[in-house]
């Protein structure tokens, strides 16, 4: 490799915001500051085991996993219409999915704010009609509607690029040999887009249960997730070591589902390739 | 937000007109003074008055909370002249020795602030900090949706209005309402107070239809809810908005703050802050701020030509009586996580 010196900015970068950083939430996560400066001490997580605490990591380990799932009932045959061979809009499909993408994050979920009001515009639509209008804002609900409205593209895109990849003589194959579509799909489809799924469901997974945007916009701060708990800690209450602390366990968690899901993921090119 | 969103913006502006100015050469013996304010809370030509009159370059950046001003303070590397903190995050920058001494001789406007608000609690000698905008803590309500009068924190645990209110997403000032609805001091650090605060807070928190930020404002003009907790400033904004909104100070008393304009430990020109904070208190230059940014002067000369209507209006000006059992805030020390504790086993019912 001649140009291998074409990665070292990669590898300061990498240095500079990813192992540098991680580094000192370990350091904070295991010390406490006193007067004499830091010292070694596990207090931090004594301290997280507590109910409260434990209720917070269960509710944004919970929402999480429903939007996850949210996403991949409604992704998956998304992904599918993209990629079947016969469906000619693809190209204006996928644009509108990725589009919104360009925008802001914060503003799109601003904008479910005002969208969701009780006087809000699906509402008046609604009560234009006469039909029941619904307050979903500030519940569990809206929190789940943000997640997925903000993640699908994150569950769509690898598992139509996988999707993509699937070679159409097997389906043939398949159909040939006497399977209806259900068998197909089972058989063939499914297995082969398995790689796709596993990344997607990381891919939603992982932002989601540590998100605090979200839960505090259209959740209205009633619902404290594991991310408000850390972001109070940096900016509120200067306990930097119980927030590296909280970090830590929930990076603990994250690597295992990543860990659970990447042994599905036997074909480590497949969704990732995308990315 | 609209508001928060045009004071990124002027604030922008204001930098790129500064740097575009610095760059043009002739000016390398100009002074740069570095101003770190709220998002927009400063009358909107006051800057360039100040530049003008001093020949001095301001940099001006603005911050969202006093929180977030004081990490970037306390992690070093800036070196800001002048900074406008809250009383109780003053007090403890003052602790901390994170401000330096202002040279009241060199302030001669100081004479024009109004008596009661010298001295106060967190800088008991004026030795640090020099008064900007006051404010109170309080309720807005829609007329239209609340018939009876609003007199007390009370009516924020009244089941009549149901999915109604509004709280503040802060911890120190929601469990606030709770400690002076029981009539204790929104300061304690007694556990048992606490305790039976984020009771009132639990039993509160079904008919709460969310705990907002500066979306309230919208909100509460939208007529999206009958009752809110508010900033005073922002109070007379929204009463400007929606004619069925007004404001009330419960009697039980609440929270009364102030913003102070203050000198950092690592600025640098100390003179020219100084020199800055005087302008600042300048009658015509206070009475520009305030009429823009709708908070309440402590500066007597600029409040006497204001609005008479404005100045009837207890949202601007409550009368001593209304601040009474009013309460400064005091920085909490390890209390905070006492706090934050109550604040998660609210939230995370």
């Amino acid at each position: 490799m001649k140009k291998k010196w074409l990665s070292y900015p990669y590898l300061v970068w990498m240095a500079i915001f990813i192992i540098i950083p991680s580094l000192l939430i370990l350091f904070y996560g295991f010390t406490v500051k006193d007067e004499q400066g830091f010292r070694f001490s596990l207090q931090n997580f004594y301290r997280f085991c507590d109910p409260i605490f434990f209720s917070v990591l269960f509710k944004s380990l919970w929402l999480a996993l429903l939007s996850t799932f949210v996403c991949l009932i409604v992704g998956y045959p998304v992904a599918l219409i993209l990629a079947s061979k016969e469906y000619s809009k693809k190209t204006t499909m996928s644009m509108l999915f990725i589009i919104p993408m360009w925008m802001n994050f914060l503003l799109r979920t601003y904008a479910w704010l005002t969208l969701l009001e009780k006087h809000g515009i699906i509402n008046s639509i609604l009560s234009f009609f006469h039909l029941p209008t619904i307050n979903i804002l500030y519940t569990n609900g809206a929190v789940v509607l943000g997640m997925v409205y903000n993640f699908l593209p994150f569950m769509i895109l690898p598992i139509y690029s996988v999707l993509m990849k699937v070679d159409n003589k097997l389906v043939e194959a398949a159909q040939d040999l006497g399977g209806n579509w259900v068998t197909v799909f089972r058989k063939v489809i499914l297995p082969l887009s398995l790689p796709g799924v596993m990344s997607g469901l990381t891919m939603v997974f992982m932002p989601a249960v540590t998100t605090f945007v979200i839960s505090k916009l259209l959740g209205g701060a009633q619902y404290t997730l594991i991310g408000n708990l850390i972001e109070r800690q940096f900016l509120t209450v200067y306990d930097w070591n119980f927030g590296a602390a909280i970090s830590i366990i929930m990076m603990i968690f994250i690597l295992i589902s990543i860990a659970i899901m990447s042994r599905f993921d036997e074909d480590k090119g497949g969704g990732a390739a995308l990315w | 937000m609209r508001r928060i969103l045009s004071g990124i913006l002027a604030a922008a502006v204001v930098t790129v007109s500064v740097a575009l100015t610095g760059c043009g050469g002739a000016s390398n013996d100009k002074t740069t003074l570095k101003v770190y304010n709220w998002g927009d809370y400063i009358g909107e030509d006051v800057i360039q008055k100040f530049e003008d009159k001093f020949n001095i370059n301001v940099v001006y950046d603005t911050f969202p909370t006093n929180e977030e001003m004081y990490v970037k303070l306390k992690a070093g590397g800036s070196d800001y002249d002048v900074a406008i903190p809250s009383d109780y995050m003053i007090k403890k920058m003052i602790n901390e020795g994170m401000v330096k001494k202002i040279n009241l001789n060199n302030i001669p406007n100081y004479k024009y602030i109004e008596e009661k608000f010298k001295n106060l609690s967190f800088d008991p000698n004026n030795e640090y900090s020099v008064p900007y905008m006051w404010g109170t803590v309080g309720i807005i309500y829609n007329k239209t949706m609340v018939k009876e009068p609003v007199d007390s924190w009370n009516i924020l645990w009244d089941k009549k209005y149901d999915k109604q209110i509004f709280m503040l997403d802060s911890q120190r000032d929601s469990i606030a309402v709770a400690l002076k609805k029981l009539g204790y001091s929104l300061n304690t650090k007694n556990k048992d107070e606490l305790e039976k605060a984020k009771n009132e807070l639990i039993k509160q928190k079904d008919i709460v239809q969310a705990y907002v930020g500066d979306e309230v404002k919208d909100k509460m003009i939208m007529g999206e809810g009958a009752l809110a907790v508010v900033w005073s400033g922002d109070a007379v904004y929204m009463k400007s908005q929606n004619k069925d909104l007004e404001y009330a100070i419960p009697k039980e008393g609440s929270n009364l703050w102030f913003d102070s304009m203050v000198i950092p430990s690592t600025a640098k020109h100390q003179k020219e802050a100084e020199e800055f904070i005087n302008f600042m208190c300048d009658t015509e230059i206070a009475l520009e701020n305030t009429n823009y940014i709708g908070y309440s002067t402590p500066q007597t000369e600029a409040k006497k030509k204001l609005d008479p209507e404005l100045l009837k209006d207890i949202a601007a000006y409550p009368t001593d009586e209304q601040m009474k059992d009013c309460e400064v805030f005091i920085d909490l020390d390890a209390s905070i996580k006492d706090y934050d504790k109550i604040w998660t086993e609210i939230t995370s019912r």
